[in-house]
């Protein structure tokens, strides 16, 4: 059986506490201003693919697609530096496309092939109403591979597809709508059952003996019954993460996944199980490999690495929902196709060029060197994951930003290198020069309907 | 030799430049015929002895038809050029090597830029086509980067600092207050300086130059033919410009305490005029005080103070209208303010009043050399001008 061999995760930094929102307790996760969908699969995908791995297709997942039009994972695939014969498909339409992803990746694998799954969203809701409350916003991925590289292998899935109109959203709407929730727990529950039941059976696995159980619906009551009628242990029920981040649409699934591997233990046995338009359930044993595999960072520290100060109006703001005063600065200009594809590795990879006489290091890349002048003798060289510290930085008042002051530093990278770029998720009093700082792949500003992305730099998290 | 130089063989026989400010009822147009009428005037010559133009704006028109459509030139040269802030004085520089090369007689250097039509604060100008990956940073933002740079590196804790920067922005509003025709002519207070809204790192409004419309011209002969027009000319001593391969923008070693552009520049303008201790020898000089601490760091890459030392220097007052070595003596960028295009014709504009002993209220006694810098870019990357006039 094919298994996950790699995986990772991504939960941006700002909260809103729902007190502000008057919406209870607990808080959501909030994507910055300068993300979206397809940056915060990049981030998770990242961290899933630290080191290296040779991957054959991508899968993206996600109801939050930065185009309607053009392909999503190619922005993922060009911003993971990812070889352009790879395959690519995109997922969409339900909150449970994660699920499904992961279930076609091991399918990938099954049939021999290495396979890419992100899934990501940035969910939205009407303001007022339970999705803008209870949503979040992150990214996961897993890279699915044969059974010998695996650290959790596939002991059997299934899935059910039912036509309900239960959450559903026109693509000329901004929000989701919801039928009275009662009707589809009431509804769904069956097949919700029988689905994991199939699940376990495929497995040859019994609900008692589960480790660990990460159960999603993009409606919370159809899983009430599960865990009484599957004779599941309530204490290995995992936290469903609605306190600290909320339910992160495509992602929210894997994330509950991640978040159990995380602190696995070889042996264990996990049930997922994701509820929206139908199931997915997926059953895994944890392998051997879990204690010798390249650890991406936990979901815990990404919950716990945060800023939780976030007020309504920023957030409604940074959702294009609430109109606001633009700087009296001129608008951002929309990027050129033509420049973007000649420059494609600088700005989506963050690839500069190295001197092969000299060794100086050019960020964006240089034809000639500026330090012994010799022309196109370079090697082209990746600074994604090179670190990197604050030379010297300034706050940018005057110029257009969602969340100003602009910060920018002057980053000076590890092995030599220097590029001026802009911060994020930063706390403007909070920087000083010689601090170290981690490259983030963002969406700089959107412009007559282009979506304009590159690298900022952030304090370490 | 980098530069052979043309010392003494051109002169400046007559200057124009309107006042500076928000000329909402004037055109660009209305600025260059304003400017250039001054010049004509000045020189005492009719348009049509004129036998070509330079003309520069960074983006305020296209072409040499935006002054020969305005002035009606018929049918002789026009150079339109742009080097960023320090297009000015590119087109006097150009202007000047095409009379010592003996291929005009009598020329003109016009510079003009109208900002104050976009509605927008301070600078705003589209790019080429890009790839999106071009710094979003304001200029303000680019020029604060000298101020936590120089403080680290010479110890000056940055309320000292602070007080320094504030003390440059005091003294040229000062100095513009003395000119009827600067676009601040208003003696800002300390307190007020330090206190005003934040532009960008520790910049305040005070600390940033004066976005504004304007012209300035000048007329440009062989130097054996100056008498004939005036009978104070001014002699070009040195001209001299470097632009840089961004060093700074690439290397580490770059430590945003100097403009290597400016050094290189203010060592082949100083050759050319046989000048070799500057903090002495030069009676006065416009520089491109564009923010505050770009004025600061340039008192050292001019050699006008020691290394490290040219902030105490300001607090002595050493570079006030009336210290040893007035800087900005007509209020400057910051209060003359910036039309970028006539910015380097505008210093000029005071260098010919002072040493032609014409600068009324704010006259620099018996003034031998005076010096004007231009810059264009940002620090790490940038475009440097400077020029020695005299007697």
């Amino acid at each position: 059986m094919p298994g996950i061999i790699r995986y990772g995760s991504y939960i941006p930094y700002f909260r809103l506490q729902r007190q502000a929102i008057g919406a209870g307790r607990g808080e959501r996760a909030v994507a910055s201003y300068d993300e979206d969908a397809a940056s915060l699969a990049v981030e998770a995908a990242r961290d899933a693919m630290r080191g290296g791995v040779a991957v054959d297709s991508l899968i993206f997942a996600t109801t939050s697609p930065p185009y309607a039009e053009k392909l999503n994972a190619a922005t993922i695939q060009a911003a993971l530096d990812l070889p352009e014969s790879i395959a690519s498909f995109e997922l969409s339409a339900t909150t449970r496309a994660g699920a499904s992803g992961l279930a076609l990746g091991l399918d990938l694998a099954k049939a021999g092939s290495t396979a890419l799954v992100c899934a990501s969203d940035i969910s939205v809701g009407a303001p007022g109403g339970t999705r803008e409350a209870q949503g979040g916003d992150a990214g996961v991925a897993f890279v699915t591979g044969s059974e010998g590289d695996a650290i959790a292998r596939l002991l059997g899935k299934a899935t059910c597809t039912i036509e309900i109109l239960d959450i559903w959203r026109i693509p000329e709407e901004r929000f989701p709508r919801s039928w009275e929730e009662r009707f589809a727990a009431e509804t769904m529950g069956p097949a919700l059952l029988d689905t994991a039941q199939r699940a376990l059976s495929a497995a040859g696995v019994s609900g008692s003996s589960l480790t660990h159980v990460v159960l999603d619906g993009v409606n919370p009551r159809t899983l009430a019954q599960l865990p009484r009628v599957l004779g599941l242990d309530p204490a290995k029920i995992v936290d469903g993460l609605t306190q600290t981040i909320g339910r992160c649409g495509c992602a929210h699934a894997g994330l509950g996944l991640a978040h159990v591997l995380d602190r696995a233990q070889a042996g264990d046995r996990i049930l997922v199980v994701s509820e929206a338009d139908g199931a997915d359930a997926l059953v895994f044993e944890v392998t051997e490999k879990i204690r010798s595999f390249p650890k991406p960072r936990a979901v815990q520290r990404w919950i716990d690495s945060k800023r939780n100060d976030l007020s309504y109006p920023t957030y409604l703001k940074w959702r294009g929902i609430l109109p606001f005063e633009p700087p009296r600065r001129p608008d951002p200009e929309r990027p050129a196709a033509p420049v973007m594809r000649r420059h494609e590795r600088w700005k989506m990879a963050f690839v500069g060029s190295r001197c092969l006489r000299c060794q100086t290091a050019h960020l964006p890349p240089q034809r000639v060197c500026i330090h012994c002048g010799t022309v196109d003798e370079m090697r082209e060289e990746r600074f994604a994951d090179t670190s990197c510290r604050v030379a010297t930085y300034t706050l940018d008042y005057l110029a257009y930003s969602l969340q100003p002051p602009v910060v920018v530093a002057v980053a000076d990278y590890e092995g030599g290198g220097r590029f001026s770029c802009e911060l994020t998720d930063v706390d403007p009093k909070q920087v000083s020069i010689g601090d170290q700082l981690e490259m983030t792949f963002r969406r700089l500003y959107t412009a007559l309907g282009v979506h304009n992305y590159f690298w900022k730099a952030r304090p370490m998290r | 030799m980098a530069s052979k130089g043309i010392k003494d063989r051109v002169a400046i026989v007559g200057m124009g430049c309107t006042p500076f400010g928000e000329h909402w009822d004037k055109g660009p147009e209305d600025l260059l015929i304003e400017a250039a009428r001054e010049a004509y005037a000045s020189a005492n010559i009719d348009p049509d002895q004129v036998d070509a133009y330079w003309l520069g704006t960074m983006a305020s028109g296209f072409s040499g038809l935006m002054l020969s459509e305005a002035l009606k030139i018929p049918y002789k040269p026009v150079t339109r050029l742009e080097n960023m802030c320090a297009t000015g004085s590119e087109a006097l520089r150009n202007a000047a090597y095409a009379v010592a090369s003996g291929a005009y007689d009598l020329v003109m250097a016009i510079g003009v830029e109208k900002l104050k039509d976009s509605g927008f604060s301070g600078l705003a100008m589209a790019n080429p086509p890009h790839d999106g990956t071009i710094s979003s940073m304001t200029a303000p933002a680019t020029f604060s980067l000298l101020a936590p740079a120089y403080s680290k590196k010479y110890n000056v804790p940055e309320d000292t600092l602070k007080q320094v920067l504030a003390r440059i922005a005091w003294k040229n509003h000062k100095n513009g207050a003395r000119n009827p025709k600067a676009q601040f002519r208003k003696e800002v207070s300390m307190e007020t300086i330090c206190n005003a809204p934040a532009v960008a790192g520790m910049l305040g409004i005070f600390d940033c130059s004066g976005v504004s419309d304007g012209a300035a011209a000048a007329i440009l002969c062989r130097a054996e033919d100056a008498h004939k027009y005036t009978d104070k000319p001014i002699f070009i001593k040195a001209l001299a410009f470097a632009a840089g391969p961004a060093e700074g923008y690439f290397s580490q070693g770059y430590d945003f305490t100097t403009f290597p552009e400016v050094v290189r520049s203010a060592e082949d303008a100083y050759r050319q005029a046989g000048v070799t201790n500057p903090r002495e020898e030069i009676s006065m000089a416009e520089v491109h005080d564009c923010f505050t601490p770009t004025e600061l760091v340039l008192m050292e890459d001019m050699g006008f103070s020691p290394r490290g030392e040219a902030w105490r220097d300001v607090l002595d007052g050493r570079f006030d209208g009336n210290g040893p070595q007035p800087i900005n003596p007509d209020g400057g960028l910051k209060s003359f303010g910036h039309p970028i295009g006539a910015s380097g014709l505008r210093m000029m504009y005071e260098m010919w009043l002072q040493l032609r002993g014409e600068a009324g209220p704010r006259q620099i006694p018996n003034p031998r050399l005076g010096l004007t810098h231009n810059l264009g870019g940002a620090p790490g990357r940038c475009v440097s001008f400077v020029s020695i006039v005299g007697l």
